[in-house]
């Protein structure tokens, strides 16, 4: 019974025991919080699952169509790839984070930014593919912005992933490990404690028993003595104490009470 | 968790490894950054590129403090696949996107691999 399966080292006693089942309750409370935390990211988790789905699918056509605007832009403006590449300064489109919170998790969300100046490219003077340029940039931009979207979710997803673990570790370690090893203590204790009141039981019950032994060979010894006294002709008197004896605790003074007088 | 605890405020560039269609593209967009120390955000790669030299590319992007979304082709990704499967961090994510010759693949994305597993059970 209490031996089976780990327990906590601890005495068993009645202080250990209530500490034991405080910490059993906190464990169950801890267990049920954690189970609806993982719930409600689970949840979570199966939307970001299918969005990111999605997303991925639709980035594919998104890009497709980008690509045959640029190769739009290669048929009338010619290679443009090198002067692209050489005008890049500074990034006029970036990405801001801003956060979200599910259950106590951080996470992060990117919006994509495009600076003002973003249209003073100077490329329009590339032949004559100003206006298909634009256009293609245009979609390129509306690309990214998809692009950043399907990131977002799957940062989501990476930390998501990551923590719903994590809470499922701690779910299963209270239910299989905390919790059990508690069980198993409070039983110990408890049958550490009921071997204790049966011991104490049982040693109450010798020392009375001693007790009455050694009262009757008391007896016996004084009336054997008390016998053999009479015997020898002595007059037995009872030592009835202070107050003891047959007459103790009667009342004294109603004690040889008078009879009543007639005249 | 280090990925979660890591400030995702810094982060505010793209970075591209692809090929150079994709990359013109890109940067036509605007997401192509200069710094201080003439170090760009962008790799082109075409079929001469060292496989080594995506590699470190991968590696600095990946380590990088101001990239948020860190793009690459599907069919360069392939050529890295095992480190791009090792890189599970949420900071920068990796996003491996389509490009002109080669079409979208969903089979082999690492991201869509895990979660075609996970909805499938």
């Amino acid at each position: 019974m209490s031996g089976a399966g780990p327990r906590e080292s601890v005495f068993p006693t009645r202080m250990n025991l209530t500490l034991t089942k405080g910490r059993l309750k906190g464990a169950q409370t801890g267990h049920s919080l954690l189970a609806k935390k993982r719930d409600a990211l689970t949840t979570r988790f199966r939307t970001i699952l299918r969005k990111v789905d999605e997303a991925k699918r639709l980035m594919g056509r998104v890009l497709q169509l980008a690509s045959f605007s640029l190769a739009e832009v290669t048929y009338t403006a010619g290679d443009i790839g090198y002067q692209v590449q050489e005008s890049v300064k500074k990034a006029s489109y970036t990405v801001q984070a801003r956060q979200e919170n599910v259950s106590g998790v951080v996470l992060p969300a990117f919006d994509g930014v495009r600076s003002k100046d973003a249209s003073d490219f100077n490329l329009t003077g590339l032949s004559r593919g100003g206006q298909q340029i634009q256009k293609c940039r245009d979609t390129y931009v509306k690309a990214v912005g998809t692009l950043v979207e399907l990131a977002s979710l799957q940062t989501a997803f990476t930390i998501l992933d990551e923590v719903i673990r994590a809470t499922n570790r701690r779910v299963n370690a209270i239910e299989h490990v905390v919790i059990p090893r508690l069980d198993n203590t409070i039983k110990y204790i408890n049958s550490e404690l009921d071997e204790m009141d049966r011991e104490e039981f049982f040693r109450l019950k010798k020392v009375q028993g001693k007790k009455k032994r050694d009262a009757e060979k008391a007896n016996e010894s004084r009336q054997a003595q008390n016998a053999e006294f009479t015997e020898r002709g002595g007059e037995l008197h009872r030592d009835e104490g202070i107050g003891g004896g047959e007459a103790g605790g009667a009342d004294m003074l109603d004690e040889g009470k008078d009879d009543d007088v007639i005249f | 968790m280090a990925a979660t605890t890591s400030n995702p405020k810094d982060r505010n560039l793209l970075a591209v490894i692809g090929d150079e269609d994709s990359v013109t593209g890109l940067l036509l967009a605007g997401i192509g950054h200069v710094d201080q120390n003439q170090k760009k955000n962008f790799l082109i790669v075409d079929a001469k590129t060292q496989t080594s030299v995506i590699e470190s590319a991968f590696q600095d992007f990946t380590e990088r403090k101001d990239v948020a979304i860190l793009l690459i082709n599907q069919h360069i990704a392939e050529k890295i696949r095992p480190t791009v499967d090792r890189y599970q961090a949420a900071f920068p994510a990796l996003l491996e996107i389509p490009s002109k010759e080669h079409p979208y693949d969903p089979a082999k994305d690492s991201v869509l691999k895990r979660v075609q597993k996970l909805r499938g059970d």
